[in-house]
């Protein structure tokens, strides 16, 4: 009885031993590679599902850990992963300095989100001093001339504005407060751009959905959010008058034409920031997120599985990308990027593209 | 019963062991303590004793100081300590010298069930219950009973340091009066008795024996909660507003040492900014540890008392 139950036992475990080993060795049959990479948790959304298709069609394993930009770039810099990502770019002398270079990956935008009785999503208009001076605490309530004149045709309460920003350091503060510090001497004096800045009026709230929640609850709030989150939580957004002098709503459209407005051909080491683009459809505060990788990769077969896995991003990634309220690179830039990496990218002293 | 001179060799094994992971514990803090230092570094070169003054704090100048986090952590704390002292000392009294035996072990096992909430869902709470309540009729009837005051001036928002003081207060509370009750309790029968026998009516002999008796007692649990205030995180975090700014009026936004170091850590990039956190980590860690130490001698102190007494 005792030795029939101890055979068992070990049939039973060299079945699951066998079962186990078999199944490794098809995993390694289809890939050996794991990319590791670290960043930026505003794109972490469309990259962690660009990461599941890619690996169900090639076996790749992405590991991306949405630590922040900041901890991104001390990562990367570190060589503590294979890439970056970063939602402000990094100026192209600190790119030089750290040998690496960045690239453009996938484009969203932020929207100013109001909670004004009787607006309605895109009712309200907003001009962009208008804008730096609610932030700027100059217009301090929703029935102030300046918001009346812009806006002849609403009815505006006489309940103050309640300013509500990110507590936390933040590329989406960094896309907001570049739009400002354009737009606005006032606000590039005295606050300038940032992931966190010194704000002069307002209540700090964590992460997008913070802003969201403290934007919904508190009776003429204003604040600002990536898209996505303006729209899960159906949101009251505001229109924006861009640099054509054209009032937009947010939309994919709107980003789209942001993007494909800007001139990246003439921005060394894409030092691109897609705040206040020119263009009739362009929406005012689009961002680019970006990804940092070392110019001189020490081993090349993981160096081209993840520049694979780039290039099949953009070349495949732009539904996976609407569904998420994300915007895909453009064409025309990515095919630009690709030039780079075939310039710019090497190991062991070949090139690694195409 | 006479021993061998030898403890037997299972027990020095044991004693060795934990001697050695009591050392291990000290080690750590000492370890944290020179890593905050050695990380406030450059922060204490760059901004010396201004750091502790000063009520900047903007990250694209680089331009840091403690002054706002250190008010907000005190008046946030100042505030749970207000409510809390009073209401925690007249639930311990009610529990061991008032209530009928049964209610005390049911109110009594409540009190230590809120103190096993996590903090988090006292921020939640506090975010999307308590907040709005606080919005549409605490603040906006202070305002106007008490408006003269700068204290309660302002918009309504709901969040803000009042409403962070008081979530403070209801999550310091279990704690103090569990302690208060545990050291109300440890009142020798004999001396309440000769109380009573001297003629003493329930609130005398509590007021003038009781909790003459165990002060030492009740003041240690007060600093045990005020330990716990001074470094809570995320429910003040939630609720407190997280503005870099000083003002008088209780409904304004504020910040907190512990809430600063929770929000800006992760995307804090450039050295001196990462620097200056972790100074505010020291200070953090250094009012803590005084007030925790004091705790401490205050508890030793009764300990001593009861064994002699009792």
């Amino acid at each position: 009885m005792r030795r029939a139950m101890v055979l068992g036992l070990i049939i039973g475990l060299s079945l699951v031993a066998l079962a186990f080993s078999g199944q490794r060795a098809t995993a390694e049959d289809r890939s050996q590679v794991t990319i590791n990479g670290a960043g930026a948790s505003f794109p972490y959304p469309v990259y962690s599902r660009w990461a599941f298709d890619y690996q169900r069609l090639t076996g790749m394993k992405l590991n991306y850990q949405s630590i922040g930009s900041g901890g991104g770039i001390a990562q990367i810099k570190a060589k503590t992963v294979n890439f970056g990502a970063s939602d402000a770019p990094m100026k192209p002398d600190e790119l030089r300095e750290a040998g690496l270079i960045q690239f453009p990956m996938i484009i969203g935008g932020v929207v100013p989100v109001i909670n004004v009785k009787g607006i309605a999503p895109g009712q309200l208009r907003l001009t962009s001093s208008l804008l730096a001076d609610i932030f700027l605490g100059r217009v301090t309530t929703w029935d102030h001339p300046a918001i009346k004149d812009t806006n002849p045709s609403l009815s505006l309460p006489k309940v103050a504005i309640t300013v509500i920003h990110r507590a936390d350091g933040s590329g989406t503060t960094w896309i907001f407060t570049n739009y400002l510090d354009k737009v606005s001497t006032e606000w590039h004096e005295k606050v300038g751009t940032g992931k966190a800045v010194d704000w002069p009026v307002g209540v700090g709230a964590k992460g997008n959905e913070g802003v969201a929640v403290n934007v919904q609850r508190i009776n003429g709030g204003i604040g600002y959010v990536e898209y996505a989150y303006a729209l899960q939580n159906k949101m009251t957004h505001a229109l924006l008058q861009n640099r054509a002098g054209k009032f937009v709503a947010p939309t994919n459209g709107t980003f789209q034409a942001a993007a494909a407005n800007a001139d990246w051909e003439k921005a060394p080491g894409y030092y691109m920031v897609l705040t206040d683009q020119p263009g009739e459809q362009s929406w005012p505060i689009t961002g680019a997120s970006f990804i940092l990788v070392h110019k001189e990769q020490p081993e090349k077969a993981r160096a081209v599985a993840m520049l694979k896995f780039f290039d099949w991003c953009y070349r495949h990634g732009a539904k996976a990308a609407k569904d998420l309220h994300y915007v895909a690179i453009p064409e025309k830039v990515f095919t630009l990027v690709e030039k780079t990496w075939e310039k710019e990218l090497s190991a062991d002293g070949g090139t690694l593209w195409p | 019963m006479p021993r061998s001179r030898r403890q037997p060799k299972g027990d020095r094994v044991f004693k060795h062991v934990s001697a050695g992971c009591a050392v291990i514990l000290l080690a750590l803090i000492a370890g944290v303590f020179f890593e905050l230092l050695h990380g406030s570094g450059q922060s204490l070169a760059k901004f010396g004793a201004r750091f502790v003054v000063s009520r900047a704090w903007d990250p694209v100048t680089q331009e840091f100081g403690a002054a706002s986090s250190i008010f907000g952590t005190v008046v946030s704390t100042a505030i749970a300590m207000v409510l809390a002292v009073p209401v925690s000392v007249v639930i311990a009294i009610l529990l061991v010298e008032l209530a009928h035996p049964i209610v005390s072990r049911v109110v009594g096992t409540g009190i230590e069930l809120l103190a096993a909430i996590p903090s988090i869902i006292y921020g939640m709470w506090g975010l999307f219950v308590f907040a709005p309540f606080m919005a549409t009729y605490v603040q906006p009837a202070l305002g106007a009973k008490l408006g003269f005051l700068p204290l309660f001036q302002g918009p309504p928002m709901g969040i803000g340091m009042l409403t962070a003081g008081i979530i403070l207060a209801l999550m310091v509370l279990p704690f103090m009066c569990a302690a208060m009750r545990d050291s109300l309790a440890m009142v020798p029968a004999v001396v309440k008795e000769s109380a009573y026998g001297m003629g003493s009516t329930t609130w005398e002999a509590t007021r003038r024996v009781s909790l003459r008796y165990c002060i030492s007692g009740m003041v240690g649990a007060v600093f045990l909660g005020l330990g716990r205030a001074l470094g809570e995180t995320m429910a003040v975090t939630f609720v407190i507003g997280n503005s870099h700014s000083i003002s008088a009026s209780l409904f304004a936004p504020g910040n907190s040492i512990a809430s600063t170091l929770a929000n800006e850590f992760a995307e804090a990039s450039e050295p001196v900014y990462v620097s200056a956190l972790m100074e505010l980590g020291l200070l953090l860690f250094v009012l803590t540890f005084v007030f925790q130490a004091a705790a401490r001698i205050w508890l030793r102190g009764v300990g001593l008392t009861e064994r002699v007494e009792g």
